[in-house]
This record gives structure tokens, sequence and C-alpha cells, in this order.
């Protein structure tokens, strides 16, 4: 079972319809006692990282993600929850996040466009079982991770300048696209994940 | 690289997919589920679902729809037509859509862009906009074309984007219909003046259309109905084309 934490930012009836769809059991929960029955952990997210952030400390679900990564438990952050893994934010001022990879969130930098959104290239940077092969993945976000170490960075994705698309720290990963909306190259990143996991 | 993208748009009514002109001779094409599934297979980069719902009571039948086609089809989608409140915007981005496109409800009260991206993020506030051209003026038509308003489509353009619209679906309606290409001047101007992606429609009937639309118009994406639904062209044979000009196009999955 793959725990889909539910903490009220953004569309996380995608990932559940994606992860159905694959045939791989979820739930949606913010409960501990109930996330405590997964193997592993997904941590979604569309919006801003401070008031999310906010809602993970208020909630006791960022104590909750520290204690579970602490264990060497799976957990993959995706698109803003990516972003939460890292140790801070800039987007609107410098919020203090996860800290469960080092590094951090900034503006994407030399961008064309405000918001990054299309299908963009992904990179990996060595050979992994998570992402085998480049292909394309559905990006929507303004800020990127910026991981201190370069060997955290499991793929890299270039619009105006590089930046991490993908972060691998032990068993905590983090994807900035959405693998629920990158039709066959996102939905076997998510198999790939559960398969590890289950 | 980001790579343009490749739109087909499907009108909705009643939650059935529809084919016509102007209302009339609307012919059932099928079930909405399977045909978005068909063109996300083939290598569309995303949806638009247009509901042309003509009442309101059968409004419910679009949430169904999504919720329908969020179990099924793994590309973003978006959905248009009548959502006038942020009540509505929730309804349809929870039923799973990933973006709502406003029109007519965006010019009669603007405030509706700023909820709606404060709400749910930029990113899924589409500002959808009916242009058409007098002189060196284009003006903002609003009730589906059939209303013409005070504002001029740049300033509105920009305005919007202020307001927070994330993204611009931008109809030319002297283009519209006539398989002749988009308008590459307003869709230029539009694409140059601000700092969200556009999104060129109407008037494509040719291949060299695509093209022009994102060279010449710099337009980020294209949004095609009826090459699409006639099969004039395949999305594969569009960005198969695109590629060979040298445009950056998802090709991996495209079935040739």
């Amino acid at each position: 079972m793959i725990g889909i934490i539910d903490y009220g930012m953004g569309n996380i009836g995608s990932l559940r319809n994606a992860l159905t769809f694959l045939g791989i059991d979820s739930l949606l929960s913010r409960d501990p006692r109930e996330l405590s029955r997964c193997q592993a952990l997904i941590l979604p997210g569309v919006g801003a990282f401070p008031p999310a952030m906010e809602r993970l400390n208020r909630t006791g679900l960022a104590a909750y993600l520290r204690e579970w990564a602490g264990k060497d438990l799976p957990l993959m952050g995706i698109c803003l929850g990516m972003q939460l893994l890292m140790s801070d934010s800039e987007e609107n001022g410098l919020t203090p996040g996860l800290d469960l990879i080092a590094g951090h969130v900034v503006r994407l930098e030399n961008a064309p466009r405000s918001i990054h959104i299309g299908w963009n290239t992904v990179n990996p940077r060595y050979a992994n079982d998570l992402i085998p092969a480049k292909g394309y993945a559905y990006f929507v976000h303004s800020y990127a991770c910026q991981p201190e170490e370069a060997k955290a960075i499991l793929a890299e994705t270039t619009y105006g300048s590089r930046f991490a698309s993908a972060v691998q720290s032990g068993n905590v990963i983090g994807l900035q696209f959405h693998p629920e909306k990158s039709q066959k190259f996102g939905l076997d990143i998510l198999r790939r994940f559960a398969d590890g996991v289950l | 690289m980001l790579t343009r993208r490749i739109i087909p748009c499907l009108d909705v009514m009643d939650g059935q997919v529809v084919k016509g002109v102007n209302f009339v001779n609307l012919v059932r094409e099928g079930d909405p589920v399977e045909l978005a599934a068909r063109y996300s297979d083939a290598g569309a980069d995303e949806l638009v679902f247009l509901d042309i719902t003509a009442s309101v009571e059968s409004r419910p039948h679009v949430v169904e729809l999504v919720s329908r086609v969020a179990k099924e089809v793994f590309i973003p989608f978006t959905i248009g037509g009548g959502v006038k409140t942020v009540d509505d915007i929730d309804r349809i981005l929870r039923a799973g859509a990933d973006k709502v496109s406003i029109n007519t409800a965006a010019l009669a009260q603007p405030e509706l862009l700023t909820e709606g991206a404060k709400r749910f993020g930029a990113q899924c506030i589409v500002l959808a906009m009916d242009v058409k051209r007098d002189g060196d003026t284009w003006w903002v038509y609003s009730h589906g074309g059939r209303k013409k308003t005070a504002r001029k489509a740049l300033p509105w353009a920009v305005e919007a984007v202020n307001l927070g619209a994330g993204e611009i679906l931008l109809t030319s309606m002297d283009a519209d219909g006539t398989q002749a290409g988009v308008d590459l001047e307003i869709t230029r101007k539009i694409s140059t003046a601000v700092n969200v992606p556009v999104i060129a429609s109407g008037g494509i009937g040719k291949l060299v259309h695509f093209k022009d639309a994102l060279l010449e118009g710099k337009a980020d994406a294209v949004l095609a109905a009826s090459v699409f639904h006639r099969k004039t062209f395949t999305i594969a044979q569009v960005k198969t084309y695109l590629h060979e000009q040298g445009i950056p196009v998802r090709l991996t999955g495209v079935k040739a």
C-alpha cells in the first residue's frame, strides 16, 4: 500500500487515479496511524511553499515525515512535494523545509516564461532503476531544487538554465515533474517506484 | 529542451463529444473518455474540452465527464465553457481537471482570475480570449464570440496576466474556420507582451500553419479541432513535420 499524503495542497486525485490505473493499492490520508500501515509514502503538492510547509507543521505531518525518513522508509515528493523535502525555499521569503535533502529551492534562472509549463526532457545523471533512460515529462513550476551535493541529483532538465528535475538521497526521492500527467514515461516511473517498495 | 505543445480541442455537449459547426448539425462523436485516450495515445500533449452545453441544467454532466477522463487519461487537460465562479473552478479541478479556461466570466468579473489564481495557483487558470480585427485594432468578444466588448486584445491580455492568468488561449475569430492559418500578427503581439505561455488557435488547415503559429506567431502551443477530428492529419504527422522543421516537439510515445 502506498500512502498519499492528503494535506489540502493540490490535485491529489490525479495521483491516486494513476496508481489505481496501474493496479497499485493506495490510500489518501493525513492520519499517521493510517499512513503507518503503508510501505511507502508520496508527498504531492501544487501551490506555494510557505502555506504548504505551514500545513505540514501545523498538522504534525512534518515531524511524522522526518521520523519516517529517519527510519529509512521510502518517500517520494512530487512537484511542490519535492521542493518541501529540501532545507529551505526562497519562494515569498525564506521558509525552512523538511530538510530531508540538503539544499535550497530557488526561482528558475533565465526562464523564458514566468512559469515553466509543458513537456521537457528529463536526463538521468547516472544509471538508476527509477529513471533508466531519458524521456519527456510534464512540468508546471516556477521554482526548482538546488541540492548541496551533486550526487543527490538523479536527473536534470534545462529551462533557461539547468535544474534538478529528480533528486534522491537514500530512500527519499523527489520529482519536479508530474509523473501522473506524463503519460507512459511518468506511469512507468510510478510503477518502478511501487515495484521497488511494495 | 521545452517542447512546443500540440493540443486537440474536443467540443462537449451534455457530457458527450460532438462535432458540428455553430451549434447546427451536431453529430455525436462518441465517448469523451475513449476519444481522449485515443488522442493521448496518439501523442497529444494536452487536451482541451470545451463545454458547449446550452442549458445550465445539464452542466453537472461536465463534472462527471472530468472525473471519468481523469481515471483513464494521464496527460494534462483543461475544461472550458460556462466557468463563472470560484466554486465552478473548484468543482472542475477537484473532479480531476488540471486547468480551467475562463472567457466571458473573466471579462464580466476580472477578479475571478485573481481569486482563482490565489486559491488554486496561476498555472491552472487559463484566460481564453476571442478576438476580431477592425483596422489596426483587435477587439475582444464575449459570449462565444457573439458580443463585442469595449476591451482591446493586447491590454486585456496583459491585464489578465497581471490579475492571475497563467496561460492565454487566443482565438482569432477572423481566422477561425477559414483553414487559412492563425492570425500571426495578434498572436505575436500578445506572445511577446506577456510572460506566460500563449496557445494559438483558430484557422489551422495545413501543416505549415502549425509551424507559422509557433515560429512567426511565437506561440508556445497550438490548439486545433477540425483537422484532428476530420483526420486531415494525425498528431504524429504534425509532430514529425515540426520536428523536421527544427521545432522541438515531444516525439517519444507518438504512434506513427
